[in-house]
């Protein structure tokens, strides 16, 4: 099994969801979150002080797949979350040792 | 309550007017809601953190300046004369006022009077609180109010407005406040940053505002509420009462395009904080003018007051001191932006007979507001400074370093503004009220009990 990870801008989260239960994703976790990339920050100003606000806005999305799927999953993912400019986002996958579905104690893919 | 028009109102020999009275009653409620909208306007500008104590710090001039008002505010700033300098003690814990006794010249009520004049007397001091955000101590800063209503605010109200008073002699006009309300307001603020300093982090954090829908409508509620400081200011309903209206939102709808127009050009966007605080730079600035101007003149008091006090605000940056949220930068500039726009702009066919420069009255009057802005500021610069540092040295103006950076609502308030945990972590039941008295409740660190457990009880739960 493998755990897939992204951290994509808020305003994909729509998309990047609609597509992962296309493909046929069973269930993910969505967390806020906060960070940069690239991209940086963004100025603003408050009564002509400006401030230089280095975290932005992102959200993680979490979901965890069986190895054969996890390629195919992470390209729909991406292509899902990009927009093509700057701060889209990072996605990436790390095995996963076991998995237990709490409400059955069943254990393995069969818990996905 | 300028001085030298009370017999406009009701010639020779006033009777009461259930007119005027009705119209007096609710500008002062009108003005009491500025005190609650202003705690919005600061509140929504400061962290997350110091939310409750900014708010607080407004909301507990409602009840001490109301105390002492009724005690011997009222008295000491309009009662008997005293040198021009203070009120007598006629009329101590409002006693010996009739209820159908009217204020000399004016069909209202003396009442009517001390209930309007005391919401004046509660927003002062809660807008000098804006200066001092998030580092002072909640007692401290309500021993604080307390004195300097009694050594700064009822004196200098009586100078302006109280009948003898000796700015109202010398012929300064303030027709709501500029000189006692805003400069004094603002000069105070001035006064107490140079004594306790800086915010920990000024300069090298970011203080961003929290919630400026907040702040907006704190705004908001403080230009509907002007309606009655303004307008309220004539003591009566008629067409004098109706130019300040008028000339209140005209320069306050001037002062925002003002304030937006120079951000605009100077840092590239129209920010809602700069509409917000724009619009009270106008309010402020208008408020010593509204009855002297025509509307065009207010347009003109407007844009000056806007540009100007939007220029001013970036000088504690220039010059290292920490006026948090812009006392002095909106209310002391605003001020005496107004206060000296009369002596060039009154028309001497409004309030006052008194005209400005350009109306054909030469320089007399900007000369006598001249005077008037310079007393009431540096006498409240100066004491508001002293009474600072006489707290400081007796028990502690700030809160501890570590209170400050951790959040001023936990240490000064044992309470949290906003649960965003939503998932139960916040808050875990530490004892109810009954049996609580060992914990929490002292509100001073909390070393025993986990900020959880500090937390709200619920009696229900």
């Amino acid at each position: 099994m493998k755990l897939i990870t992204a951290v994509i801008k808020p305003h994909r989260l729509d998309e990047v969801k609609t597509a992962l239960q296309d493909f046929g994703v069973q269930g993910l976790t969505v967390t806020e979150a906060s960070g940069y990339g690239r991209q940086r920050g963004h100025t603003e100003v408050y009564r002509g002080a400006e401030y230089t606000v280095d975290l932005v806005p992102k959200i993680r999305i979490e979901v965890l797949a069986e190895d054969a799927d996890a390629d195919e999953l992470i390209e729909v993912l991406v292509k899902a979350a990009r927009t093509g400019k700057i701060g889209d986002g990072k996605v990436w996958s790390v095995p996963v040792d076991t998995a237990v579905r709490v409400r059955t104690g069943e254990r393995g893919p069969d818990a996905l | 309550m300028p001085a030298g028009i009370l017999t406009t109102l009701a010639a020779d020999k006033p009777v009461l007017d259930t007119g005027h009275t009705a119209f007096m009653l609710i500008s002062a409620a009108l003005v009491m809601v500025m005190t609650p909208g202003l705690a919005f306007f600061y509140g929504g500008m400061v962290r997350v953190k110091s939310v409750l104590n900014m708010l607080m710090m407004s909301f507990i001039s409602l009840g001490i300046i109301t105390i002492l008002w009724t005690l011997f505010g009222f008295s000491l700033a309009f009662g008997t004369d005293h040198g021009g300098f203070i009120g007598g003690t006629d009329w101590l814990g409002m006693r010996h006022i009739g209820i159908t006794q009217l204020w000399p010249g004016y069909g209202i009520p003396i009442y009517v009077f001390a209930v309007f004049q005391l919401m004046f007397a509660v927003i002062t001091p809660a807008l000098i609180s804006g200066a001092l955000a998030d580092r002072v101590r909640f007692t401290a800063w309500a021993l604080f109010i307390t004195l300097w209503a009694i050594v700064v605010y009822f004196p200098v109200a009586h100078w302006v407005w109280g009948t003898g008073g000796w700015l109202a002699k010398l012929g300064v006009i303030d027709f709501a406040g500029g000189t006692a309300v805003h400069i004094n307001a603002g000069a105070a603020a001035l006064g107490v940053i140079l004594v306790i300093g800086k915010r920990v982090g000024f300069k090298r954090d970011p203080f961003r505002p929290h919630n400026l829908p907040l702040v907006m409508l704190g705004a908001g509620l403080l230009w509907f509420g002007w309606f009655g400081f303004n307008a309220g200011s004539w003591l009566g309903a008629d067409g004098v009462a109706a130019v300040a209206f008028t000339n209140t939102q005209v320069a306050t709808a001037a002062a925002m395009l003002g304030w937006l127009g120079y951000e605009r050009i100077r840092h590239g966007s129209f920010t809602t904080l700069g509409a917000a605080s724009g619009a009270v730079a106008g309010l402020v600035a208008i408020t010593p003018a509204c009855g002297s101007v025509s509307p065009m003149g207010a347009i003109a008091v407007g844009v000056i007051a806007g540009v100007l006090c939007a220029w001013a605000v970036g000088l504690k940056f220039k010059l290292g001191y920490d006026d948090s949220l812009d006392v002095v930068g909106v209310h002391m500039v605003g001020g005496i932006v107004g206060s000296l726009l009369i002596g060039l702009f009154a028309t001497g066919g409004v309030g006052q007979t008194a005209k400005g420069l350009f109306y054909g009255g030469g320089f007399g009057q900007l000369g006598k507001q001249a005077v008037g802005v310079v007393c009431v500021l540096l006498y409240s610069l100066v004491v508001s400074a002293v009474l600072a540092k006489v707290i400081d040295l007796v028990m502690g103006f700030r809160v501890s370093e570590d209170d400050e950076v951790s959040g001023i609502d936990q240490c000064e308030h044992a309470e949290t503004g906003y649960d965003f945990a939503g998932v139960g972590s916040a808050a875990r039941l530490g004892g109810l009220p009954v049996a609580a008295e060992s914990k929490a409740v002292t509100g001073k660190k909390n070393e025993t009990a986990s900020p959880a457990q500090a937390a709200e009880p619920k009696v229900d739960a």
